[in-house]
């Protein structure tokens, strides 16, 4: 934590959690997509559901999804934006069992025919935590450079991407394995210390049993807690 | 290095090396940062611009909250300020005015600097931009009054809370009087055992303060609240400045209002479920405020 934790970070009001958490859920849901959305249909439960509205947290979760960071003056209009995008969205009150009471489920289809279902909660000033992706357990922040890999479950993937990432000189900072069912789809959740390259990214998508390779760059601007 | 541990130790730092509070963050925080000292400076005073346009966003008289609870309060208090005599001083009245307005704003979905908090984020600005308008402190004074305030609000964070959910409302409108309260004496020409003494009776006063707002808006009580604890800060900063001591050391203060925060019943602590929250009134409020969260675009 630095000086800019405590005077900052800047943001639209009204409240860290219930706003600025609330972007950031929709950016990361927007970059994991990695595509124009076309489509948002967003789950929310618990403290979210109740104090949407007054809170701005559907307009803040819109804004995220249409690429805005926490600080971005257009945020309040984010609703009349997605229109003028091509976005079209809709909200529902979710129950959630056992998660954070701040918690959104956000489903994305983009233009290029992909989809994402991410699931994050905002875990106070503004931070936020993503435990679900494709309905698979997970969690990272955000605030570093993170590499999701679904892959298939079976012996020496794992060691061939870290090799892959030792080979590019990449310090692996977090680490998360995700495997609901022995020898089906898993996957890896790596937080870096930054030095990905498209190049390593390619590397990483041509390995066997690997299905896919999603980079995410941290999240920068006012509102990330180390600007 | 500094480690944010102890108010005492900071006064005592700086007090050794013959520089402000605020000079001494500024130093340790362009160390740890690998930046230079005015790279700092510079986006310290992008936050003081941020404040400067939410103090001016928030004081139009047609500004209401998204709820529509609460808005036109700055307005009010700033043509009141305006025509002076008011019970408090003209400093104090303005001061006041500003906290209204920067919450305010807040509560519209303007932009504004979470300063320690987003519910919490007038009081600073009240305090800092007051001394540059009527006490003609400079820029680089006032960004140097927002380290000091940010030195002081790194040990509450550390030490303490600054989150309502955790603390209550001492954790987020009593830090930002502390912050205040330090800066204010620094910018005044007080010494960094002054700071540190005002932080302390700011905290003094505003311990036990609960979190209850209703509807669960940052709204009610909360815009009222940064104006007065921008009060409590100046009192805070002016008994100091007269020389007067806390006489239970700032960081026994800091550690008592951590206990009295981890005391605080789960329903006064950010849930809307007690204080004020739980009146009659906030409860029907509440109840044509939550028309449930579904909704089509497009």
């Amino acid at each position: 934590m630095n000086v800019f934790d405590i005077i900052g970070p800047v943001m639209i009001g009204p409240s860290s959690s219930h706003t600025a958490g609330a972007a950031r859920i929709g950016y990361v849901a927007r970059r994991i997509l990695a595509q124009r959305p076309v489509r948002a249909e967003i789950g929310l439960s618990g403290s979210f559901a109740r104090t949407c509205r007054g809170h701005g947290t559907d307009r803040a979760l819109i804004a995220g999804i249409l690429g805005m960071k926490p600080d971005d003056q257009r945020l309040p209009h984010s609703l009349d934006l997605a229109r003028e995008q091509g976005l079209s969205y809709s909200f529902s009150t979710v129950k959630l069992p056992k998660r954070h009471p701040n918690t959104a489920l956000v489903r994305l289809a983009g233009a290029g025919g992909e989809a994402v279902e991410v699931e994050g909660a905002s875990v106070g000033g503004g931070n936020i935590l993503i435990t679900r992706l494709n309905g698979m357990e997970s969690a990272f922040t955000g605030q570093h450079d993170t590499l999701i890999i679904p892959h298939r479950d079976t012996h020496g993937v794992i060691a061939t991407v870290t090799q892959a990432l030792a080979l590019y000189g990449v310090n692996i900072g977090n680490f998360k394995l995700t495997r609901p069912v022995k020898g089906s789809v898993a996957i890896m959740t790596i937080e870096v210390d930054g030095g990905i390259t498209k190049e390593l990214v390619a590397l990483l998508r041509s390995q066997p049993n690997v299905a896919n390779v999603v980079y995410l760059h941290a999240i920068e601007g006012e509102a990330q807690k180390h600007d | 290095m500094i480690d944010y541990t102890s108010l005492e130790a900071l006064a005592e730092a700086a007090l050794q090396g013959g520089v402000s509070i605020g000079e001494l963050v500024l130093q340790d925080q362009a160390g740890q940062m690998e930046k230079r000292p005015e790279d700092l400076m510079e986006q310290m005073d992008g936050r003081l611009a941020v404040m400067e346009h939410s103090a001016r966003a928030g004081s139009a008289p047609d500004i209401r909250s998204t709820s529509g609870l609460t808005g036109g309060d700055a307005f009010r208090m700033g043509a009141y300020a305006a025509k002076g005599g008011a019970l408090s001083g003209d400093f104090c009245a303005r001061a006041m005015a500003t906290a209204l307005a920067v919450a305010e704003c807040n509560a519209s979905m303007g932009r504004i600097v979470a300063s320690p908090t987003a519910g919490s984020c007038g009081i600073l600005p009240g305090a800092l931009l007051t001394m540059m308008d009527m006490r003609g402190a400079s820029r680089e004074k006032t960004c140097l009054g927002l380290m000091t305030a940010g030195g002081v609000g790194l040990v509450l964070a550390l030490q303490a809370t600054i989150s309502g959910a955790e603390g209550g409302c001492q954790a987020e409108c009593g830090s930002a009087a502390a912050m205040a309260a330090a800066a204010l004496v620094e910018m005044a020409g007080g010494n960094p055992d002054m700071a540190v003494q005002a932080a302390a009776m700011a905290i003094k006063n505003s311990m036990g303060l609960v979190c209850d707002p209703v509807a669960g808006l940052v709204e009610v009580p909360c815009i009222k609240r940064n104006a007065g604890a921008v009060m409590c800060a100046v009192a805070a900063a002016d008994m100091a400045l007269a020389g007067i001591r806390s006489v239970i050391p700032a960081d026994e203060v800091i550690a008592a209002m951590r206990e009295v925060g981890e005391s605080l019943p789960c329903a006064l602590r950010e849930t809307a479920q007690g204080g004020l929250a739980a009146t009659p009134t906030a409860q029907a409020l509440a109840a044509t405020l939550f028309e449930g969260t579904g909704g089509e675009g497009r």
